[in-house]
């Protein structure tokens, strides 16, 4: 796509340079071209405004107020008294570190467990649908049916895990009912679940390498694993900062698996601050509080992406110097 | 010298004793893998894929089973009878048809009122220029929203309605600006004829750019539909009516509605995930390129 806007984009603008005429009534018709302009923008406006703006204003007002799901809002202004509230709560900190300890433990299984798969499918040439098949349709699964499935497969005893383990000899483990393991056993689920999307995008990356960088280097009687290390890998940094700037992001937003799998248990031990921040809202009602910590866990992703912009930056600053 | 090297790697591989034995000669491409090596990786992907077919398959050889041989110790994949009771009996007694048809309904709807704010809105912002459009851009996690979102969607009484799961799903920066792309490298000259011509600029929008922009509208159906289809947290939130839940919504309350009848739990599970995997199986090109052209998560 961005490569039929390349090559259409350049005559263009060299016609419209030589082109005198068309340049005038370019300029007179300017500001009604843009006021026809915000007309055609106005319909995603509206609904960008009502639906993403407004409530990302309301929900910071929300948060000033001692605002309760049940009766009416603005009666009772306390100022930063819920954010104060936020940073005192153990219960806000434990599941912001959940959410991080989840991120910590899914990203690095996602990123290279895709890696590894993609080199062995850019390898093997026949049938690599077939992959991509098996390694991406479980992405496209709903995440209650993939709770359902793995809340089966965990099931002690006659569960499909534990039963082929034991016989195996191992000891029974509670997948999802002991808390040193419940955040293991989600992080287990989601690297099934979600690895096809990074599995694809390493796949394309590798499709962009010319084979004959390879042969040159096989010629110079480079092995397959110098290859791989030498010219795959450095070629790949563009695709990897993408993916791993993609997967933070994903993983620091993550509810659902955990919610539907553990509800944050046992004994809120993988609860993700999401989950609370839902709690809060939905269960006791307090939704100004729930839009504090809202903010504060926004602050944390908006931190999160800002520095890995700048990372981006400053690695595309060393490539081009 | 290409063709060369070409030649070596296209020689049958049965050389393989003659190409340890004399070093020169392994330096052609299929050195790299050789067959020893190529071996080794199918047999490492088809192991792992058949892994990760592993939990497909499973709950599948479940609900083909009788209820009472579901929890057999040691695991048996097959029962002593395959039937499809489970299937018919959550088809029949429970809500699922139902949950189809609202996540059918709400996808479609913010499917295609997705496409046509973002491509009006491209369309615009590709033309015009006026100050600060790429404030547009700023994407905010939906997650972060859903506690005034709620409440702004009590105020409109739009809780537990169908508009009420898609109206907040219908604006999306990131369509917007797919569209956007595509609309940027169609040629100026081609509206200016029509523009000469006497078109409006909507009917430029709908006779010219979007029969050209087919394959964006096809990239950003495709990654809308998906992405409404499975998202859970906001319909949960704003549904609470077991006749209005998607299907993703409904299918989190059948663990506790269904107790321990597991042939029955999977059997709404394999049904629950199978509407997108067709379309995966149709649409696998396209799903595929779109996620590698755009690197957009569902």
């Amino acid at each position: 796509m961005t490569e039929v806007a390349k090559s259409l984009s350049t005559p263009t603008v060299r016609m419209a340079r030589d082109d005198v005429s068309t340049r005038r009534t370019a300029r007179t018709t300017g500001w009604r071209a843009d006021l026809a302009g915000l007309g055609l923008v106005l319909p995603f406006l509206v609904a960008y405004g009502l639906f993403l703006i407004w409530p990302a204003i309301q929900g910071f007002r929300m948060s000033l107020f001692n605002w309760r799901l049940t009766g009416s809002g603005t009666t009772d202004f306390m100022g930063f008294t819920n954010y104060q509230e936020t940073l005192e709560d153990p219960n806000f900190w434990s599941s912001i570190w959940h959410t991080i300890l989840f991120t910590l433990l899914s990203t690095p299984p996602l990123v290279i467990l895709s890696l590894f798969f993609a080199l062995l499918a850019n390898r093997v040439v026949p049938a690599r649908w077939l992959y991509r098949l098996a390694f991406f349709s479980p992405n496209l699964l709903p995440s209650s049916v993939v709770a359902l499935i793995w809340v089966w497969m965990y099931q002690p005893g006659f569960g499909l895990v534990s039963g082929y383990l034991v016989r195996l000899g191992f000891n029974e483990i509670g997948w999802l009912s002991d808390a040193g393991v419940a955040m293991v056993s989600v992080v287990i689920t989601t690297v099934w679940w979600t690895i096809g999307f990074n599995f694809v995008l390493y796949l394309a990356g590798l499709q962009e390498i010319p084979r004959d960088i390879y042969e040159a280097a096989a010629l110079d009687g480079a092995t397959d694993l110098e290859q791989e290390r030498s010219i795959t890998l450095p070629l790949l940094a563009r695709t990897t900062t993408l993916i791993l700037v993609l997967q933070v992001l994903a993983s620091l937003k993550v509810f659902d698996q955990i919610f539907l799998m553990t509800n944050g248990g046992p004994n809120f031990s993988t609860r993700p601050v999401i989950q609370y921040i839902y709690e809060q809202g939905f269960s006791t009602y307090r939704v100004g509080y729930a839009s504090a910590m809202s903010y504060a866990f926004f602050l944390l992703i908006l931190v999160v992406s800002l520095g890995q912009f700048g990372l981006l930056n400053r690695r595309r600053g060393q490539a081009d110097g | 010298m290409a063709s060369q090297v070409g030649q070596v790697g296209a020689a049958p591989a049965a050389d393989l004793d003659v190409v340890r034995a004399n070093p020169d000669v392994s330096a052609g491409p299929k050195a790299r893998g050789g067959r020893f090596g190529d071996r080794i990786a199918t047999g490492l992907l088809i192991f792992f894929a058949a892994l990760w077919f592993v939990p497909l398959a499973w709950p599948v050889a479940t609900a083909l089973k009788p209820e009472a041989e579901t929890t057999t110790i040691p695991v048996e994949w097959v029962a002593s009878s395959v039937n499809l009771e489970a299937f018919r009996s959550v088809l029949s007694a429970g809500s699922l048809p139902r949950w189809y048809l609202n996540s059918a309904l709400t996808s479609l709807a913010i499917t295609a009122i997705t496409v046509l704010l973002a491509s009006l809105a491209a369309f615009g912002f590709s033309r015009a220029r006026f100050r600060g459009r790429n404030v547009l851009f700023w994407v905010v996690p939906a997650q972060i929203l859903i506690v005034p979102l709620f409440t702004q969607m009590q105020a409109f009484r739009m809780v537990d309605t169908y508009w009420g799961i898609i109206l907040p799903q219908v604006a999306s920066p990131i369509a917007v600006f797919i569209f956007k792309q595509f609309f940027d490298g169609i040629p100026r000259d081609l509206e200016e004829a029509a523009t000469i011509d006497g078109a409006s600029r909507l009917r430029i929008y709908w006779q010219i750019w979007m029969p050209l922009a087919r394959s964006a509208i096809a990239a950003v159906s495709i990654f809308t539909f998906v992405a409404s289809w499975n998202n859970f947290l906001w319909p949960f939130i704003v549904i609470t009516n077991p006749d209005m839940m998607t299907l993703p919504v409904g299918l989190s309350q059948v663990q506790t509605a269904y107790g321990v009848r597991y042939a029955q739990i999977m059997a709404s599970a394999v049904l629950g995930g199978l509407p997108l995997l067709i379309v995966f199986l149709f649409f696998q090109r396209q799903i595929v390129q779109g996620i590698a052209g755009t690197g957009i998560k569902g």
